[in-house]
């Protein structure tokens, strides 16, 4: 196996991999402060990516600037969601919390995925840009522009993620949140706000993963699960506390996954991001990033 | 002395399980009062409550002439009440600089936040020194005492502190009340519940005793103190026996 097709592995590996990350960190801090499992998280991606999808083929809007777009309209979303469905389970204790959430968001998922179907019908969508298939080729590696575009959305919303919220008064009253809502709001903090504005972050992150997989692979209604499900391994991965964890350990992940298919083989790509996911259960139940 | 807190017949439920029935007290401005009991008599539960953790079941709580009771904790905070809670509760994460910033989140104490920093790092200058030190990497003493310095941040007009001298040495509990002490001198009510009733009798002007949820005494610092049937409750004095 030549050098230059390892090369090429690794890095669409890490191209998968931004978007894991960026897929993941959406539910990692939904998990991380209002301690709740989003199962919805992938329908939001979904409706994210259809935002560009339809932007562009009526506008002609390029999907990276649809972002523009997208964006705000999913942080609105969230804004409503945490005040009409999540802040009622949000403050239930123990197990009615873990049992109402899961309900809710499970019912979510259904009502989002079929509202998707009825409305987008169920064709699968693509967009094909002007570069689309185009790139540079840099020592006999081929560097498509769309991904590499991608990529860097990715690392720079991670940057603007981790920048927020451990350099600003707001972003810190999140961390503050996450680790103790009591000795928050004993500070003073309205953690109802911190909740909302959370979600609301949250589901921004879920389009701009929507809008970087709809690009990387088209969109249809029934794809969230798929992202969830991802997302939540990339979570556990990184340790379920661990916020700022979630876009490397995607990272890691989408390079495993690229290895592990010239490794052993494409067919067998999910069976080893499963197997590492049980792996550091078994060794590291904190997770990668996680700290006891 | 203008009264600056009243409950009035306070109830507090967990569940089915009644914890708190018909509490009635006052604190003055600017006294030190203190609260003791036995464990499980209720007395973190009353804290909570005042402090807006818990809705009450009935009763009121009026602060500076207007009702609390049932408002949310924050509101609670930025009407002037802290509580310092039991175990401390810092964010351990973040840095003891965050800590006290995040405890002046709200907006009246937003305002004086840097003026607030420097005072506070005036009088408790061991968070000078470990400002930029992650807060569950502090000793206990030391997250005490930034857990007081928070609470500080917060512009407190009544500060409650729930059990602060639990789990310390002696000399850094001795410390801690020190801290408490110059806090009162700078206008600060205080209401304290403690373990150590000893010590905590011997700061308050006055003192209540909460028993299986109810008051079942008040009187001065130094008169519970004096008194026998005290002494034998809280204070593990054996009673003597060899005075004829």
């Amino acid at each position: 196996m030549s050098l230059e097709s390892v090369m090429q592995t690794l890095l669409f590996g890490l191209f998968v991999g931004g978007i894991y990350g960026i897929a993941a960190m959406g539910l990692a801090l939904v998990f991380g402060v209002l301690k709740v499992l989003n199962v919805a998280h992938g329908e939001l991606l979904m409706f994210g990516g259809y935002i560009s999808f339809w932007v562009f083929t009526t506008l002609g809007i390029d999907p990276f600037v649809s972002l523009l777009i997208g964006i705000p309209a999913l942080f609105l979303t969230g804004l409503i969601l945490d005040r009409v469905v999540f802040r009622h389970v949000v403050r239930l204790a123990g197990e009615e919390k873990i049992k109402n959430s899961l309900l809710i968001s499970f019912g979510l998922t259904l009502v989002l995925q079929n509202l998707a179907l009825r409305v987008f019908t169920a064709d699968d969508r693509t967009i094909q840009v002007a570069y689309t298939g185009a790139g540079v080729s840099l020592f006999g590696v081929m560097l498509p522009f769309a991904r590499l575009a991608s990529l860097i959305i990715a690392l720079v919303t991670i940057l603007v993620i981790h920048f927020f919220l451990r350099r600003s008064y707001p972003g810190k009253a999140i961390l503050a949140t996450a680790e103790d809502w009591e000795a928050a709001e004993l500070a003073g903090i309205n953690i109802h706000r911190v909740y909302m504005m959370t979600f609301a972050l949250g589901a921004s992150l879920a389009a701009i993963a929507g809008t970087l997989v709809t690009i990387a692979y088209g969109i249809s209604p029934t794809v969230g699960l798929a992202w969830t499900l991802k997302a939540l391994i990339v979570v556990v991965l990184a340790g379920t506390g661990s916020i700022l964890g979630a876009f490397p350990a995607g990272l890691l992940l989408g390079v495993v996954e690229a290895l592990s298919g010239i490794l052993v083989g494409a067919s067998y790509r999910e069976v080893i991001g499963l197997v590492i996911f049980l792996a550091v259960l078994l060794l590291r139940p904190q997770g990668l990033f996680g700290r006891t | 002395m203008p009264i600056l807190l009243s409950v009035q017949s306070l109830n507090v439920a967990y569940g089915d399980l009644q914890a708190l029935w018909d509490v009635s007290l006052a604190i003055n401005e600017g006294e030190v009062v203190a609260l003791i009991g036995s464990n499980g008599a209720g007395k973190t539960t009353l804290l909570r409550a005042i402090a807006g953790l818990h809705r009450p079941l009935a009763g009121t709580v009026t602060f500076d002439g207007s009702p609390i009771q049932g408002l949310p904790a924050y509101r609670i905070v930025e009407r002037g009440i802290i509580l310092v809670p039991e175990g401390r509760r810092l964010f351990g994460g973040l840095s003891v600089l965050e800590n006290l910033e995040l405890g002046a989140y709200t907006r009246r104490a937003r305002a004086k936040r840097a003026g607030m920093l420097q005072r506070v790092y005036d009088v408790l200058p061991v968070l000078a020194e470990r400002k930029h030190q992650r807060a569950n990497t502090l000793s206990g003493g030391q997250q005490q005492i930034l857990a007081i310095g928070r609470a500080m941040m917060g512009l407190p007009r009544l500060l409650m502190l729930d059990e602060p001298s639990l789990g310390l040495a002696p000399m850094i509990v001795e410390n801690i009340f020190e801290i408490v002490k110059m806090t009162n001198e700078q206008g600060v009510t205080i209401f304290l519940v403690e373990q150590n009733a000893n010590r905590a009798l011997e700061l308050a002007q006055r003192a209540y005793i909460l028993e299986q949820g109810r008051v079942v005494g008040t009187g001065g610092g130094m008169e519970l103190l004096g008194n026998e049937s005290v002494r034998q409750a809280y204070l593990g004095t054996i009673p003597t026996t060899d005075k004829t």
